[in-house]
């Protein structure tokens, strides 16, 4: 089972962790799962996620069934949250089912370092009344591109 | 040919999307870049950095040097920024 959700609605972890441990029937022996956070970094305030609506969840669910391929997966979720957003607050959540907590962990990793790099997202953080755009990281392709090869 | 623009080329371009019609001598992404770049000064600002822009065709992201090849939508975009 593939989930894929982009959306300006906060992250239900407590929904979301419910569908992920049943998408393996009961041959899931193992979720694995990444929640990331909006930092307040240098006093950001606030903030905002663009993204490229239908291209972006054509490369989730790409990178969902490419995850599929590599492990043996019940179940992958993907959850996004775009617009704006506080310190924080939940901007994305990963979750990988399988029997064993290897492949669980493994596709876990596998799919934030991906997801950094391969979604078209893009950053604004807002610092009292400045906003600036969030340069990429040479340190997330980097983590990207272990998994390459 | 639908043209997109996300994040700070959306800003600087100053419009989100646009329908342009370039001539046959355009052939790749970069060429529509350059071309894309002479339409006024707002173009040329937000495309004067070519190492800062990134590119998809029909919604699959692809390196500059990509033919258009009879795309209908081609965004153009600064490297991604999720998670």
């Amino acid at each position: 089972m593939i989930r894929v959700v982009v959306s300006d609605a906060p992250i239900d972890i407590a929904a979301e962790m419910t569908l992920a441990e049943g998408a393996g029937d009961t041959q899931g022996g193992a979720v694995a799962t990444f929640t990331g956070l909006v930092r307040g970094d240098d006093g950001v305030t606030e903030l905002t996620l663009e993204h490229y609506p239908g291209a972006t969840e054509r490369a989730l669910e790409a990178l969902a069934a490419e995850a599929s391929a590599r492990w043996p997966l019940a179940g992958v979720t993907i959850v996004h949250r775009v617009g704006p957003m506080h310190p924080g607050d939940r901007i994305v959540f990963v979750a990988a089912c399988s029997a064993h907590r290897a492949a669980a962990l493994d596709a876990c990793a596998f799919l934030i370092d991906r997801l950094k790099t391969d979604a078209p997202f893009w950053k604004r953080e807002r610092l009292g009344a400045e906003t600036r755009w969030v340069d990429a990281r040479s340190t997330d392709d980097a983590a990207a591109a272990r998994w390459r090869g | 040919m639908r043209m997109v623009y996300f994040a700070w080329v959306r800003e600087q371009v100053g419009v989100p999307e646009e329908d342009v019609a370039p001539p046959a001598t355009v052939v790749t992404i970069a060429d529509l870049v350059d071309w894309l770049a002479g339409r006024s000064e707002a173009h040329a600002t937000a495309f004067a950095r070519r190492d800062r822009l990134r590119a998809a065709r029909d919604q699959n992201f692809v390196p500059l040097d990509t033919p258009i090849d009879g795309a209908a939508e081609i965004a153009i975009f600064p490297p991604v920024t999720g998670g």
